[in-house]
């Protein structure tokens, strides 16, 4: 009973709220605005769940619906990712074969700059994520590179993220490289565009459709997502990094899930990202 | 040889300790089967763990495979101070056992 | 109910061959693991072993935390406490798992009876609580839900 008001006040709330457009800007090179966008995402979700604050969407769903936030306060009480930041730590520090580490790859030593993740790499004329580089580094220190979805890749990145806990995210869109804008829009586009069996968008679900149950699930706000990855999930009993949320999220709404690290799913990560400037680190983070 | 399992967060606060703790354990339940193979995976959980405290137990817990992997306990005793000992013995279904300490802070 | 110290000696050694030098010897015998009360299939069954009766009576004093639906049946949080006094042990029981014992913790004087953990739970089920305190048991009950999720289950 509980469950059926819910959704059908969550509906009529729904549709209201689908007069204020989300995304504000428009959908061509000429017109897209991604500052237009993240304010109007920012109202949207201001409007439609006038009690959230807006920093706490980097908690996901558990900013907005309290009955889940209990027991994840629960479990944040001893957090079920903290083995996996500590074995990320010693992976880090782990040296290479050659002699050379992680920290010889990234800014500052690595530490505190997952804010600046994913961003626009100029000399490759592409999207460059944490995990990406983690392997790149790999690889030019003449390492094997690792698995994308999980174990130890996700726990560098884990420890990568906690050591940016609290560092305000920030996505930079260069405007000397009209390619960036495009990267922006194409994520965008792919956000926004119906896909798979059942013809939903992710904003079906996490725009419009966040807070409302699908079966016995509350999908998440959009505002505030990628801000806590990689994340432990209770389903998975273990660490995942986004692309694996992304595959995953895709065959559950019945559509074809793509690879890990492809174009598109880097470009949607831009974009996500980009929506959550202001917002905070607060990876990784614990999920249903 | 075996590495410490248990992660202690042990609080003085007032006259009381707070003890939080998590085992890395996978609390295999006995009832999974293999993916592959079909066979059922044999348990393999935690069944006792006890804390002591300045040689008095505070805490004993008796567990089931119904404990979630990498079990969690919470509770609180009376006593205890920055800097002293908690020592933790635990044994596993399959015979398994070991003592750990951790310092309260 | 607790195994004198040669039984943990010899179990320990039986149990040797897989352990090594930085396993100590336990400082103090534990108690006997309830077998039987964790083996059981049927609640009444479990709490007979373990605690001797079947019959708890209901009581307010008990206080038992859970999800009205569990986010993740995998991994449910409960805490369970009570003001009694003179409490021996809260014991946790899920009626439709396969074995309905969950735990039981023993509370020694001094020791608060307040516990928190987190459990599985297989599918919809009355969870309860039981304290043991001057004998006597006392229990607290609720229904969490457990559901297949589309993205979470």
């Amino acid at each position: 009973m509980k469950i059926i008001k819910k959704l059908a006040l969550g509906l009529s709330v729904a549709a209201a709220a689908q007069m204020a457009q989300a995304a504000d800007s428009g959908f061509d090179l000429a017109t897209v605005d991604p500052e237009a966008d993240r304010i109007a995402l920012q109202k949207y979700f201001q409007s439609r769940f006038p009690k959230a604050e807006i920093n706490d969407y980097v908690n996901g769903i558990y900013a907005v619906d309290a009955d889940s936030r209990e027991q994840w306060e629960e479990l944040e009480e001893f957090p079920p990712y903290e083995f996996a930041v500590e074995e990320g730590e010693t992976l880090f520090n782990t040296p290479f074969a050659n002699g050379k580490g992680y920290a010889d790859c990234f800014e500052n030593g690595g530490i505190g700059i997952r804010q600046n993740y994913p961003y626009w790499n100029k000399e490759a004329g592409t999207v460059k994520t944490l995990e990406m580089e983690i392997n790149e580094c790999r690889e030019a220190n003449g390492e094997q590179p690792l698995k994308w979805a999980k174990g130890d890749l996700a726990k560098i990145s884990a420890y990568m993220a906690w050591t940016s806990r609290d560092k305000p995210i920030n996505i930079e869109i260069p405007a000397d490289d009209p390619r960036a804008k495009a990267a922006y829009l194409d994520g965008k586009k792919f956000f926004y565009a119906k896909r798979g069996q059942l013809t939903l968008s992710c904003a079906n679900c996490h725009v419009q459709g966040s807070n409302i149950r699908i079966r016995a699930d509350l999908p998440s706000p959009q505002l505030g997502h990628t801000s806590h990855f990689p994340v432990f999930r209770s389903k998975w009993g273990e660490l995942g990094t986004l692309h694996r949320r992304y595959k995953g999220c895709h065959k559950d709404s019945r559509s074809k899930p793509l690879g890990h690290q492809v174009e598109v799913y880097r470009n949607l990560e831009y974009f996500q990202s980009y929506m959550n400037n202001g917002l905070v680190v607060n990876g990784p983070g614990a999920r249903k | 040889m075996a590495k410490n399992i248990l992660k202690v967060k042990a609080k003085a606060r007032g006259d009381k300790t707070k003890v939080k703790m998590m085992a890395k354990h996978i609390m295999e339940s006995g009832q999974r089967k293999d993916k592959k193979t079909g066979e059922l995976i044999p348990a393999k959980f935690l069944q006792e763990l006890k804390v002591e405290h300045g040689g008095k137990v505070v805490f004993e817990a008796s567990m089931g495979t119904a404990i979630s992997k990498n079990p969690y306990i919470a509770f609180n005793f009376a006593g205890g101070a920055k800097g002293d000992e908690l020592v933790m013995t635990w044994k596993e279904n399959t015979g398994a056992s070991a003592t750990e300490t951790a310092k309260i802070k | 109910m607790s195994m004198n110290r040669r039984t943990v000696v010899k179990a320990i050694a039986a149990g040797g061959a897989l352990i090594g030098a930085s396993v100590m010897m336990p400082r103090a015998a534990m108690a006997a693991w309830a077998e039987s009360a964790f083996k059981a299939d049927k609640q009444d069954a479990a709490m007979n072993a373990l605690l001797g009766s079947s019959e708890a009576a209901d009581s307010a004093e008990v206080t038992l935390k859970a999800p009205d639906i569990a986010e993740n049946g995998a991994v449910v949080p409960v805490t369970v406490r009570t003001s009694m006094a003179n409490v021996e042990s809260i014991s946790i029981f899920v009626e439709n798992n396969p074995n309905p014992l969950v735990a039981e913790f023993m509370i020694p004087a001094g020791t608060d009876a307040d516990v928190s953990t987190r459990l599985r739970m297989g599918k919809t089920s009355k969870v309860t609580a039981v304290v043991k305190a001057d004998g006597k048991l006392f229990s607290a009950a609720k229904e969490v839900k457990v559901t297949i999720g589309g993205c979470g289950g």
